[in-house]
């Protein structure tokens, strides 16, 4: 069966009504929900992408939220938004503009509209636009009544009497009744895209089972919506979606946080080993933590650790009691970890630190998305104290790259950075589930035997010292982060010693290169140009030269999933190419890393605005650099 | 310390003693700490293996080398947070900390107070001889107001802390006072310590013969240190003195004041120490010399939950009550099949 087939099976028997308009098929849809930070917009957002998922469209989604948990009502740093990009083929972000705007008040109008492609589909509630609420965001006359908006299609709709009349025989205050809009919404949209009723009703069933009542009312508020674009013969036509051609398997819509989190249980459930997080709270990693903390029945302890150096300190306490040591963070958070980070680097202990990068410096822009602690991962640490760096492309790929940062930690015996960003951490996608017996093995072998046990001593293909935990009889040693002799482990400050342990520290994360598979090439083997990214720009620059390649443009595409080391394949890969060109949300830091690593004069497109990249904007860009034009002429 | 004593052979002071050199000053009082450490650990009856010493940055902080347990000289200030993580997922452990005043209480001044505060069961030896040894001294946080160091030619400025109204106030379910020289007090102490089931706050004055020697001369000399310290013994009133002349009693405003024996006054007027009365504890905690005697041994101790006792309980639990396997997890949440 495929995705389809299960889409007209849960339609069967449905009354969508005498719906005698056009149905217009559509290949792709992007639709943006917005409104103040209250306005329940992220959920109709997430139950929106749910309707898409069951019917077999291939997904993207991106919510964006202000940082401020309730900003004042009605005011442009309010507003949240949640994007969605659904399509009957393979998509890759969640789409460069909407061709759907759905806008609960003028804060949500004003910040919005510019990306809405022309022409597109405008749902206002018109409620919202009082003179106050205009005001609030400086509209000198009323947008939806002065021309403005001539460009898209509008469509003003009471929204919020429309939902309270619905509900006024329920006894609700009207607070309550104006807050199941989001639920009138919805309504209205799977109308418009030819969603069953059924499932969104279900959901709001079991996600309101303790509250009959305010499920009732969403039920009424959802169904209100639905009715009402049908019988009004609101929208001239409606479009349909048909299901993406999907590889076989059992889905589930994951976000990269959640994913990130998976990844670490299946690896500790792999490894046979608890796991132990200690986590600071920090935004936007907080989810990881959040989704850790339920699975307690998988042996998962999760610390709220009074600060960001306990809650690494505690992750390596727990490393050296022989669990998987995790902690979690973003930028800031990274910054003060890096004195412990050495000390797990120098003790050569098993831990996985995950940085859910943000827009920087300082507390920069909390919930919007950049690349930039790259650097810092590679470098930010005092000494030579070189750590491997893995980073994770989209929202699904969080849980291999979880899983393969704890199986590296802990086969290396070495702390390993695990970066993803904003973008993907909140963002989602379908997730093919992985069979976890399928899963690459994780063995732990602690040492046990007293007559040939050396703290230091090195395996010789990983280079791994033995991992010996408190409660074995006889191997009773001390680690510290006084250098030390290699084999005992004994303090010593012999400069011959001290130069061969950097060597070795070193040596070991360069030996992660044979764990690395062969660098995997979308395109021309060579050619005019590679496009090669690192973590979550992997959707729009695919897409993007996916686009170029059919417009007959010799460029292929290459992702870096290991930073450190790099892939070793990869200095000859770019050699091919007549240019390198470098995508990152940052000024340029994997440029500068393949520049000093290959002397290859590779040509940055660089992306600082807390937005991931657009296709569309990539592909003007590479093609610029392509015709040898200047970067800053297309900008 | 509620680890199980499982020792099958009786271990001996000889066991503790690691085959490093000791290299603190001659004439450290860290020596003498070493020595009453190694001397009781064989009395808990627990098998070296399961002995982990944790210790931050500082001369106090060399501790877990010269101890043959296992052990961890960590970073500055932050030995609280790897034995926190070590503790939480290995209760089965007998956990020490080693620290120092400035280890303990400035640099890492925040870890000290949220370990006590969460009850974790493990010991904590607070080394405090009021300056910094390890970096050539240097004031401390419990250095003496206008104390005259290599960085404060002109005297400090600040005015310092109070390690056992901190540990009180951080919620310390065990704190307790020695010395280094008193070599037939600190075993008692520090067996009490090791025993009580929670966290253990045990402060130890330390003289630094180098940088700030003489720093408990007063407390500690020899023909006068009965007049100068208060052995708190629970149950008993607080008396003290050469001739067992003095008390303490609490005075008509709630502060305390030292009694002489006479003109009709006796040990019946003095207070009884309460180890689970924290108003007595901190009222000890605020008696210092030369107007008071020095209280040395247990200022408090209670019971409460341990952190890792309530960890593994909700593990243990949600085993029970929500057994769940991988394959379940991942399966989990609005799931569909493509075929």
């Amino acid at each position: 069966m495929t995705k389809g087939e299960i889409h007209r099976m849960t339609t069967a028997g449905t009354s969508t009504s005498g719906r005698t308009r056009t149905v217009t098929p559509k290949h792709d849809v992007v639709i943006r929900f917005a409104g103040d930070s209250g306005d329940g917009m992220q959920l109709t957002g997430a139950q929106f992408t749910a309707e898409a998922a069951i019917a077999g469209n291939d997904i993207a989604t991106f919510p964006d939220y202000p940082a401020e948990i309730r900003a004042p009502a009605g005011t442009i740093h309010g507003v949240s938004g949640y994007q969605l990009n659904f399509s009957d083929h393979e998509v890759f972000t969640a789409g460069d503009e909407p061709s759907v705007l759905v806008v609960m008040n003028p804060a949500a109008l004003k910040a919005n509209i510019k990306d809405l492609a022309q022409n597109g589909i405008l749902i206002v509630d018109t409620d919202s636009f009082t003179e106050q609420n205009l005001k609030k965001v400086k509209y000198e006359a009323n947008p939806l009544e002065d021309g403005s908006l001539d460009k898209y299609q509008l469509f003003k709709i009471d929204i919020t009497k429309l939902t309270t009349a619905a509900l006024n025989d329920m006894g609700l205050s009207t607070k309550e009744a104006t807050r199941c809009k989001n639920f009138f919404c919805l309504g209205l949209v799977s109308w418009l895209f030819h969603r069953p009723t059924e499932i969104t009703i279900q959901h709001i069933e079991k996600k309101f089972k303790n509250k009959p009542g305010l499920a009732e009312a969403n039920r009424r508020a959802f169904m209100a919506g639905y009715n009402y674009a049908d019988t009004t013969e609101l929208f001239a036509e409606s479009y349909e979606v048909k299901s993406a051609p999907i590889t076989a398997g059992t889905y589930r819509n994951i976000t990269g946080n959640a994913a990130t989190a998976l990844g670490f249980v299946a690896a500790a459930q792999r490894a046979g080993r608890p796991l132990f997080l200690g986590s600071y709270p920090i935004t936007p990693a907080s989810d990881v933590l959040h989704e850790l903390s339920k699975y307690k029945a998988l042996d998962v302890v999760t610390y709220q650790a009074e600060d960001e150096i306990a809650g690494i300190g505690s992750a390596i306490g727990a490393a050296f009691g022989g669990a998987i040591g995790i902690t979690t963070t973003s930028g800031p958070g990274l910054d003060l970890k890096a004195e412990a980070l050495g000390l797990a680097a120098k003790v050569e202990l098993p831990l996985v630190v995950a940085d859910i990068q943000r827009a920087g410096p300082s507390t920069g822009l909390p919930t919007k998305t950049e690349q930039s602690d790259l650097l810092l991962a590679m470098f930010g640490r005092h000494g030579e104290s070189p750590l491997p760096v893995i980073a994770a492309a989209s929202p699904a790929d969080c849980f291999m790259c979880a899983y393969t940062a704890v199986r590296i930690a802990v086969k290396y015996m070495t702390p390993v950075i695990l970066l993803t960003d904003g973008y993907i951490a909140n963002g989602s996608e379908p997730w093919k589930l992985p069979e976890v017996d399928q899963l690459p093995d994780i063995t732990v072998k602690f040492a046990t035997d007293a007559a040939t046990y050396k703290p230091y001593s090195r395996d010789e293909k990983t280079l791994a010292r033995p991992w010996a935990i408190p409660g074995t009889p006889g191997l009773e040693h001390r680690l510290g982060g006084l250098e030390g002799q290699n084999g005992s482990g004994n303090i010593s400050s012999d400069p011959d010693n001290h130069e061969l342990m950097t060597k070795l520290r070193a040596e070991k994360v360069q030996r992660i290169a044979q764990e690395i598979p062969p660098m995997r090439v979308m395109g021309p083997k060579s050619g005019d140009a590679i496009v090669v990214g690192w973590g979550s720009t992997f959707g729009p620059i695919h897409a993007a030269v996916k686009q170029l390649q059919k417009e007959g443009r010799s460029v292929a595409h290459s992702h870096i999933s290991y930073i450190n080391p790099l892939p070793s394949d990869l200095g000859d890969l770019l050699k091919n190419y007549k240019k390198v060109i470098i995508p990152e949300m940052n000024m340029g830091q994997l440029r500068m890393l393949i520049r000093a690593n290959f002397l290859v004069d590779a040509i940055g497109i660089n992306k600082m605005k807390g937005k991931p990249f657009t296709i569309s904007e990539l592909v003007t860009k590479i093609s610029a650099i392509m015709d040898g034009r200047k970067l800053e002429a297309v900008q | 310390m509620t680890t199980e004593a499982t020792a099958a052979v009786k271990l001996t002071r000889k066991d503790f003693v690691t085959d490093q050199d000791v290299r603190w000053c001659p004439g450290c009082g860290d020596y003498a700490i070493l020595s009453q450490v190694q001397r009781v650990l064989p009395e808990l009856g627990v098998p070296r293996e399961k002995i982990v010493f944790i210790s931050g940055i500082g001369c106090s902080s060399r501790f877990p080398y010269y101890i043959n347990t296992y052990g961890f000289h960590t970073i500055h200030g932050r030995a609280p947070t790897l034995a926190s993580g070590l503790k939480i997922s290995r209760p089965d452990l007998c956990v020490w900390i080693a620290t120092g005043d400035g280890d303990g209480l400035s640099i890492g001044g925040n870890h000290l107070i949220h370990i006590l505060r969460r009850n974790l069961n493990v010991q904590i030896l607070l080394f405090n001889n009021r300056i910094y040894g390890l970096t050539k001294g240097q004031y401390s946080p419990t250095s003496e107001e206008g104390k005259i160091t290599k960085s404060t030619p002109y005297g400090s400025p600040d005015h310092p802390f109070n390690p056992i109204g901190i540990a009180l106030g951080a919620g310390a379910t065990f704190v307790a006072r020695s010395i280094d020289v008193e070599n037939q007090h600190m075993p008692g102490v520090l067996l009490r310590a090791a025993q009580h089931k929670g966290a253990s706050f045990v402060e130890v004055f330390q003289n630094c013969n180098i940088f700030n020697d003489g720093a408990f001369d007063y407390t500690t000399d020899k023909e006068n240190k009965l007049d100068r310290q208060l052995r708190l013994e629970n149950g008993k009133p607080m008396v003290f003195g050469k001739n067992n002349d003095k008390g303490i009693r609490m005075n008509s405003q709630m502060q305390a004041e030292v009694i002489e024996f006479k003109d009709g006054l006796s040990e019946k007027d003095c207070l009884i120490h309460d180890e689970t009365n924290p108003a007595i504890a901190y009222m000890l905690s605020q008696m210092v010399a030369p107007k008071f005697p020095t209280p040395m041994g247990v200022f408090f101790a209670i019971q409460k939950t341990t952190y890792e006792e309530v960890a593994t309980e909700q593990i243990n639990t949600a085993k029970k009550t929500r057994p769940l396997t991988i394959e379940q997890l991942l399966k989990s949440g609005d799931v569909w099949t493509v075929k």
